[in-house]
């Protein structure tokens, strides 16, 4: 076990909120085909308000501060916020388009000791690229960023969603990073508008798609290991808990909500009215995310997948029950190994050609 | 022997987590947990005051262990935390000593 793992377990125990994900604003200069946001400003946190958050998190011990969007530098004040953040002596990352990061921006960055910058790239082509962000020219830009940055020694990772409207385009995007020299991580999920409106789900890949991912060794390492078979899973994990959320992370958004994850918009307090710690401690709907464990949940407890299925506590809460299957996930298991899920046979969507493996599923 | 004198670098992430403090390097990311004494060390880290001052100070007082002995514990850890750019190491005060006015 590494020593970071180690200290999310102390964490764990401790119940300390080691990870925050805090959005600064949901403005943005791009208007991506798939992104769950309103980039209106409903009444964004004010400079002030956001320092005394970020004291507050720095007493309740939260040590990862990933600042995000929205685009972070939509906010004039963002470089006082980072430097701010820094004198609490977070470790930083931040999730941007880089179209306003330039050279001056780069150094800057690296001057205030970020950990890592994050920058989404959906194609190395521009006539996709831009096409999904909607801004002309936005692709060279954040190239250009990526360049910047880089000379001036941060680590920075492309972050490639993929999507209907850059099928194929991963492969191209993969090289690219590599062109770069900087860490290259692809996610297949698309979610539901953070309001619910789940029209964007109309984007995610199909399932053919999917599996040829899952299936390639340049992006997940060992197929064979990769799509094996789920091995049973014993007491320890059915005793265990789904994910980080509301245990050692959660997200605050920029009107100072407080939500289990970002990915999961259950709205477990308001930072303009109570305290961090109260929330933290106190908020009924984080202390009922905390009390779940894995044999609580009706369908997946009984999942051949149940240790091993990347379940996502908010996109269930998303489909109307935090306790049950997250579908995008059961999509998932069943295209890395082949084997049916408990959720998929319960609805009927088990393949006539689903190998013996599903049989042994029912018997279990 | 010269007096040594530590500053905590600006380019580092750091958290006290129960009675451990965790220290990251932005410049390479390597992590470290700090024990209690060590800890103590960093914290005195200040830039100003000599490393030789901070053990009897601040770890003598505390613990019940040698000066000489506390010093050549505390130099070691210190070359170590040095070397991965998270303590700065000089042989006068440090001007700007201070993380939080470095950033």
């Amino acid at each position: 076990m590494s020593l970071v793992q180690e200290m999310n377990e102390r964490a764990f125990e401790l119940g300390v909120p080691l990870g925050v994900h805090l959005d600064v604003t949901y403005r943005c200069n791009e208007r991506c085909a798939h992104c769950y946001l309103d980039h209106d400003d409903h009444g964004e946190m004010t400079t002030t308000e956001i320092k005394r958050i970020l004291d507050q998190l720095a007493e309740a011990g939260t040590f990862f501060l990933t600042l995000s969007g929205g685009e972070v530098l939509m906010r004039r004040d963002f470089f006082d916020i980072l430097e701010y953040a820094r004198r609490l002596l977070f470790n930083v990352r931040i999730k941007t388009n880089g179209v306003m990061i330039r050279e001056s921006e780069a150094r800057r960055i690296r001057e205030l000791g970020v950990e890592q910058v994050q920058i989404s790239i959906y194609s190395r082509r521009p006539e996709i690229h831009d096409a999904i962000t909607k801004l002309p020219g936005s692709l060279q830009k954040s190239v250009r960023a990526i360049r910047f940055l880089k000379s001036h020694g941060l680590k920075v990772a492309i972050a490639n969603v993929l999507m209907t409207a850059n099928l194929g385009e991963h492969t191209g995007v993969h090289a690219l990073a590599r062109e770069l020299g900087v860490t290259y991580t692809l996610d297949p999920t698309i979610t539901p508008k953070i309001d619910g409106d789940e029209s964007i789900l109309r984007m995610r890949i199909p399932a053919k798609e999917l599996n040829a991912v899952f299936h390639t060794a340049d992006l997940v390492g060992s197929v064979e290991e990769f799509c094996a078979p789920p091995p049973p899973a014993g007491d320890d994990i059915m005793e265990g808990y789904p994910c980080s959320a509301g245990h050692t992370a959660c997200y605050i958004t920029p009107y100072g909500d407080v939500f289990p994850c970002v990915q999961f918009p259950l709205p477990s307090g308001n930072l303009r009215r109570q305290s961090f710690l109260d929330i933290w401690r106190n908020s009924h709907q984080l202390k009922e995310v905390r009390s779940i464990r894995a044999k609580d949940l009706p369908v997946c407890s009984t999942c051949r997948h149940v240790g091993t299925c990347t379940r996502c506590p908010g996109l269930a809460y998303m489909e109307g029950n935090m306790r049950g299957p997250s579908t995008a996930d059961c999509e998932k298991s069943f295209e890395r190994t082949g084997i049916v899920t408990a959720n998929m046979l319960r609805r009927g969507l088990g393949t006539p050609s689903s190998p013996l493996v599903q049989i042994q599923t029912l018997a279990g | 022997m010269s007096e040594k004198y530590i500053a905590r670098s600006s380019a580092i992430a750091a958290r006290v987590l129960g009675s451990e403090m965790m220290v990251m390097s932005a410049i390479d990311s390597t992590f470290f947990t700090l024990n209690e004494v060590a800890t103590i060390i960093w914290q005195s880290a200040d830039g100003r005051t000599p490393l030789s001052q901070i053990v009897e100070d601040a770890v003598c007082r505390d613990f019940e262990v040698e000066p000489a002995a506390a010093l050549q514990d505390a130099e070691q850890f210190v070359g170590e935390l040095a070397q991965h750019g998270i303590l700065v190491v000089s042989d006068h005060p440090c001007p700007c000593p201070n993380p939080m006015e470095a950033v």
